[in-house]
């Protein structure tokens, strides 16, 4: 049994910078992840992270007031508005922070962070780094963590890296710690603690086209789920309108903020033929971009028929390759294709999961001494559509409050004692059910599962919705979480069992799967994006409101909860 | 239409294996198709218990690199059409084999953390950011891009003999930092790879060069160091400013 104050999981940029926060607080704290903290996908942020920095000449009356307002305009009003402005106010100071730590932002000409414009947003914001603002956030953390490790002058901190938790410890109610798995030794093992802090991240690969990494399963956001943990509105989905077609690899919103334009197969910048988007153009919001683009393909305008041209040859080369050029061997890697010579094909893709753990603007949720931030938590900041720059922004406001706000329930004790054989016996549940796993011998393939369940999503909880569609989805979603109970490993051994890994967490993709097709189905209205064909408007009357799902014996059942509109009156989105 | 290649995967379980041994597998493949792509279409159809790192599959995580015929590259960015119609893939050198494709990165991680691989300011840090020209932030491109996954460390004759080697990420990373102009320790990072198994035991190969995924160069890092220490040993007055 490995103890510490608090447990931390996931070592992106919400759980490092948790991690460092409790430190700080001389908290002694063991972070678990399943992959190398570099390896998280906070790595694969490209174009930057928002806040009222004032720092671009056209920035001057930029404000974190005006900052939460773009932010819940862009959330169709479903984001809990007093935790948008808390986000947007203390976001300036987690920046000014992570460029004390040393990351090597973009400069303006006087050597300040450099800003660019993104979408849905009234002044260029958005800090960036190039193309690579999270790779740089995240190794930046990343070095403060180790720096952390090192230092005698604190409790303890640790990383227990190649580590996967199977399983949240709740006790009376009470969050105790987590069982995980080394994974390159195959054992499990308790991390016991008086709290839990959750950053797993989001769960893109539920659905087949995404930009998310392998890693983003989804079982991250199930293993508090099956414990009691509500996630809510998990309906919403973000898809980027610019990933790579031939992979979905992202291509940054940054490369519309530079000026790249969208083309149609008449070579048409499109999105001025729309009422929503025929001001904003390219930097209107990406639900509103990435529905646009989708009805030019489908109108049959896209080029070849399936796709959209990212044109930034008018940049320039010299633009292109300060500027972006991360993006650009992306197109030369996975497209054969040079930015600078030949416009990028695109098509949208799922992106982010606006939904997650149910916390309040304090990182606390239902279950005491469990805490939730980043993209597998949802406060709510970004309702019903994030905007672009925001999830960064999220990580480190949120991973800082977690941290401190665990630090302190701690402080004060933490809660009841959890016994060691109630410890013992949740160890000996995990074990038999890894030990099942790898002796299971039946017919069906889980990697065979995945890709249906990717299709079955693409297909039902795709940009455009309907009834129909989402309950043939639902339908497939339940076939195949009835043949999960009948797929067979076809590794042994409990060293570095990747097979293991991966099918354990399939479980996890299937559940959250039903969770957001059954929010989806439920809600019977458009709203950011969640677009619905056979319910087109928004539905303030009926849908304001959260949707919250609980786990209870193996089924999954819906309520809702309201909406913080404490700050700024619904309006019909404009742009 | 898919065109069939063959691939030689490295394997070795040490639960029950007690030498290595390559095993042969056809996978089709269709243009556009990368060496990873390939791995997990073999762990999914034809044998689930190749083990192997993967994450982002966008050449940003460094999970993948894996020496691919003849080279240490990124799966994920290694398109299979570039390659020979027969494949073999081996794991990285100079580390202990977890299992298959997967080896023990400790060492690494080790020696990164003996350079202290972190800013250390002169000022403390207070109120909005600190300005950084331009120019110096310019000294930074490509030094910074480092995605930690070891081509460099892995490709290197030293790190094969010489276990204390600090190896060309961690050297590279010390020049990062030196060259920052937000950075004020530059004796401190000098003097932690000024030993024998620091920057002269640098045989400037140009293997780390030519391998690096993210063209971070360490070659040429490593080249800065040796610089700079020799600079301020014919001159106590220098400054990196000056380079």
């Amino acid at each position: 049994m490995i103890t510490s104050d608090v447990i931390v999981v996931g070592a992106g940029l919400a759980g490092l910078r948790a991690a460092l926060e409790l430190n700080r607080h001389n908290v002694k704290v063991a972070v678990v992840t399943k992959v190398h903290p570099a390896r998280s996908h906070s790595v694969a942020a490209q174009g930057g992270i928002n806040a009222a920095l004032r720092n671009h000449p056209r920035g001057k009356f930029d404000s974190p007031e005006l900052h939460a307002f773009d932010t819940i305009k862009g959330s169709d009003y479903l984001a809990d508005q007093k935790a948008v402005l808390k986000m947007t106010t203390e976001g300036i100071e987690r920046i000014y922070e992570l460029e004390h730590w040393g990351a090597p932002f973009s400069r303006t000409e006087d050597g300040r962070i450099a800003q660019r414009p993104f979408g849905g947003a009234g002044f260029p914001r958005t800090c960036y780094a190039t193309d690579k603002t999270g790779h740089v956030l995240l190794h930046t953390l990343y070095e403060q963590a180790l720096k952390f490790e090192a230092a005698s002058e604190r409790a303890d901190m640790q990383i227990f890296d190649e580590w996967f938790v199977t399983r949240l410890i709740v006790y009376k109610g009470t969050a105790k710690g987590v069982i995980a798995l080394n994974i390159n030794t195959g054992e499990l093992e308790i991390f016991a603690g008086q709290a839990v802090i959750w950053a797993t991240g989001g769960s893109g690969r539920v659905f087949g086209r995404t930009s998310n990494a392998y890693i983003n399963t989804g079982w991250g956001m199930c293993v508090p789920f099956y414990e009691g943990v509500p996630l809510k509105d998990m309906e919403f989905i973000q898809f980027h309108p610019t990933e790579l077609y031939t992979n979905n690899v992202l291509i940054t919103e940054g490369a519309r903020g530079e000026g790249g334009f969208l083309l149609n197969n008449r070579q048409e910048r499109f999105l001025a033929n729309y009422e929503d988007s025929a001001k904003a153009m390219e930097m209107a919001p990406r639900d509103i971009v990435a529905r646009n683009m989708q009805r030019e393909i489908l109108a049959g305008r896209g080029v070849e028929g399936k796709y959209i041209h990212l044109d930034l040859r008018h940049l320039g080369k010299k633009k292109i390759l300060e500027r972006l050029p991360s993006i650009r061997m992306h197109a030369i890697h996975f497209a054969g294709v040079d930015p600078i010579d030949q416009p990028i094909p695109v098509a949208p893709g799922q992106h982010y999961t606006m939904g997650g753990l149910d916390v309040n603007l304090n990182t606390e949720s239902k279950v005491k001494g469990f805490f939730a931030a980043g993209e597998c938590a949802c406060v709510s900041v970004h309702g019903s559509n994030r905007l672009g720059g925001n999830s960064l922004l999220e990580t480190v406001v949120f991973g800082k409050i977690a941290g401190e706000y665990a630090s302190a329930y701690f402080k004060e004790g933490g809660g009841t004692d959890v016994p060691v054989s109630f410890l013992n016996q949740i160890l000996k549940e995990e074990e038999d059910k890894i030990i099942r796993l790898l002796e299971s011998k039946g017919k069906e393939n889980h990697s065979a599962i995945k890709h249906e369940l990717g299709n079955a999503m693409d297909l039902g909880a795709g940009i455009f919705r309907e009834a129909r569609t989402m309950n043939v989805s639902l339908e497939k979603v339940k076939e195949l979480k009835e043949r999960y109970e009948h797929i067979g490993l076809n590794s042994s051994g409990r060293i570095a069992n990747f097979d293991l890994l991966w099918a354990i967490q399939l479980k996890g993709s299937l559940d959250l799967a039903e969770v957001i097709l059954r929010g989806a189905i439920n809600r019977q209205e458009s709203r950011g994006a969640q677009f619905r064909t056979d319910y087109p408007m928004r539905d303030d009357k009926n849908w304001m409101k959260h949707t919250v799902a609980k786990w209870k014996d193996g089924t999954i059942h819906l309520g809702y909860t309201s909406v913080d509109l404490s700050l700024y009156k619904a309006k019909k989105r404009h742009y | 239409m898919a065109e069939t290649k063959t691939f030689k995967v490295f394997r070795f379980n040490p639960q029950t294996d007690k030498k290595h041994r390559f095993d042969t597998f056809k996978v089709p493949c269709r243009p556009g198709m990368t060496v990873l792509q390939a791995l997990n279409y073999v762990q999914e159809n034809l044998d689930g218990s190749l083990a192997y790192r993967s994450s982002c599959r966008e050449g940003i995580c460094g999970s993948c690199a894996m020496h691919i015929n003849g080279k240490y590259r990124l799966a994920c960015e290694t398109q299979i059409s570039h390659l020979s119609a027969s494949i073999t893939i081996r794991p990285m050198a100079h580390m202990d084999i977890i299992r298959d494709l997967v080896v023990d990165m400790t060492p690494f991680f080790e020696k990164l953390k003996a350079i202290k691989p972190y800013l250390i300011p002169g000022d403390p840090d207070e109120g909005a950011e600190r300005i950084q020209t331009q120019d110096e932030r310019a000294y930074l491109d490509y030094i910074v891009d480092c995605i930690l996954c070891g081509a460099c460390y892995a490709s290197c004759a030293v790190n094969g003999y010489d276990d204390e080697y600090l190896g060309p990420a961690a050297l590279a990373k010390t020049n990062r930092f030196l060259m920052d102009s937000r950075d004020k320790a530059d004796e401190q990072r000098l003097a932690l790879v000024c030993d024998e198994h620091g920057v002269f035991r640098c045989h400037t190969l140009f293997n780390c060069q030519t391998v690096c995924p993210k063209n971070v160069d360490p070659t040429a890092n490593i080249a800065n160091l040796k610089r700079q220490i020799i600079a301020r040993q014919l001159n106590p007055g220098f400054s990196k400013k000056g380079i």
